[in-house]
């Protein structure tokens, strides 16, 4: 059974429903214990980072993630909840994040040429790095996902596995060891979403 | 690379999307569920889903069927129509929309794109705008485009976007339903005021219309369309291919 921890942020409906599309045996949860015995978790988020991450704190939910990751369980972060994964994050002011990754989430204006609008909003082609990741072993390189963010993860290079061409090479994936996160939405792109979120279902504990 | 994106949108009246013709594997056109699907599964890279309902009992109906069609399909949605306060906004992103389109409800009361936008963020907030040249001036309209507000078109835009509105869909009362092309001199005035995408509605006749579309006002970002993709006149993949061939990104 795969967890989508729930702590009041956002919508879920489109993920559940995308998780049961692929047959998965989902359950959306704030529940502690719930999350414990999951096979694995997805942290979603849309909004801003501060709330997200005092509402995860505030249920204790911050702590129930990370050691269900030292326990070697996999965890997928969707969005804001792949920033969240990172160290810290710079969005209206500096706040600490779950340190899963090591990064920071920074506003994309500030790397990006003044042409471009803000947010990366659309479709975007996925460039994968060096080695192909695992949740990525149904699709192929240059495939489109689905991006609307205004900030991004940066310093976080040595886990970075898919990038996206928006002015700069725009961290589209990252991973290390049983955490993964992309800030792209599987649930918003497709098959090609959907064959990710199959990919992270079909993943083997540690 | 970012593409271009092409959004066919439906208008829904009492659970049925109103007009539309056959496709092969679409049984019932009318049915949105089987409609949204057949336009996901042949490129369109969004959906857009105005209710042009009037009754509560027609509005329930609409967001059941919201419900089946996010549980169907998984790109992105836009829902509009009838959405006047922060309620509406609940009411359809409960059920599985992204985005949500606001017109009349913003030029009654401003200070919904203000709210929605800090409630559910800017990505979540579309400004549609109908306009229509009078006397040489671009004027926003209202009620389905029947009332002239007074208000200058590109002020007004600018003013949703300052209040948090993420996405701008303007269409021309000028071009719409004419087919002869997107209204570009429009389009460009409003691209050139604001920094959020923009997506081009009304007066799509084919396929050279989306071209000229994306080459002489490159930085729209989309381009909607109802009638000539549900009447068959135009194939989502036939246009893509086309755009791609002209040198215009596309997912395909």
């Amino acid at each position: 059974m795969v967890a989508i921890v729930d702590y009041g942020v956002g919508n879920l409906f489109s993920l559940k429903s995308s998780m049961e599309a692929i047959g998965a045996k989902v359950v959306v949860t704030g529940n502690a214990e719930v999350l414990r015995s999951a096979e694995k978790i997805i942290l979603p988020g849309v909004g801003a980072f501060e709330d997200a991450i005092k509402k995860l704190q505030e249920t204790g939910l911050d702590k129930v993630i990370k050691e269900e990751a030292a326990n070697g369980k996999h965890i997928m972060g969707i969005c804001l909840g792949m920033q969240m994964l990172l160290d810290k994050s710079f969005e209206y002011g500096e706040h600490q994040g779950l340190g899963l990754i090591r990064g920071e989430v920074r506003p994309i204006d500030e790397v990006i040429p003044k042409t471009l609008k803000v947010p990366h909003i659309g479709w975007n082609s996925l460039k994968f790095n060096k080695d192909k990741h695992e949740i990525f072993k149904y699709i192929n390189d240059g495939d489109f996902v689905y991006f609307v963010h205004s900030y991004y993860g940066a310093k976080c290079e040595e886990a970075v596995i898919a990038t996206a061409e928006y002015g700069i090479d725009v961290t589209a994936a990252v991973a290390r060891g049983n955490v993964c996160g992309c800030q792209f939405h599987p649930e918003k792109s497709g098959d090609v979403g959907l064959k990710i979120l199959k990919a992270f279902c079909e993943m083997k504990g540690e | 690379m970012i593409t271009k994106r092409i959004i066919p949108c439906l208008d829904v009246r009492n659970g049925r999307v109103v007009k539309g013709v056959n496709f092969e594997g679409v049984s019932d056109v009318s049915d949105p569920v089987q409609l949204a699907k057949h336009y996901s599964d042949n490129g369109a890279d969004e959906l857009v889903f105005y209710d042009i309902t009037a009754s509560f009992e027609g509005r329930a109906l609409f967001t059941d069927i919201l419900k089946e069609v996010a549980k169907t399909i998984f790109i992105p949605l836009t829902v509009g129509g009838g959405i006047n306060t922060l309620d509406d906004f609940d009411r359809v992103l409960k059920c599985g929309a992204d985005k949500v389109s606001v017109n009349s409800g913003a030029i009654k009361n401003p200070q919904l794109i203000y709210d929605a936008a800090k409630r559910y963020g800017d990505q979540c907030v579309v400004i549609s705008a109908d306009v229509k040249r009078v006397d040489g001036v671009f004027r926003v309209f209202a009620k389905g485009g029947r009332e002239n507000t007074g208000m200058e078109a590109v002020e007004w835009i600018k003013r949703c976007v300052g209040n948090g509105a993420g996405e701008v869909v303007l269409n021309s009362i000028d071009t719409d339903g004419v087919k002869k092309g997107f209204d570009l001199e429009m389009l460009d005035a409003v691209c050139n005021a604001v920094s959020v995408p923009v997506i081009a509605s009304g007066g799509a006749g084919g396929v050279s219309d989306f071209v000229e579309l994306f080459k002489k006002v490159p930085k729209v970002d989309a381009g909607l369309a109802a009638s000539i993709f549900h009447f068959g006149e135009v194939a989502i993949k036939d246009l893509k291919t086309e755009l791609r061939a002209n040198g215009i990104d596309m997912r395909i």
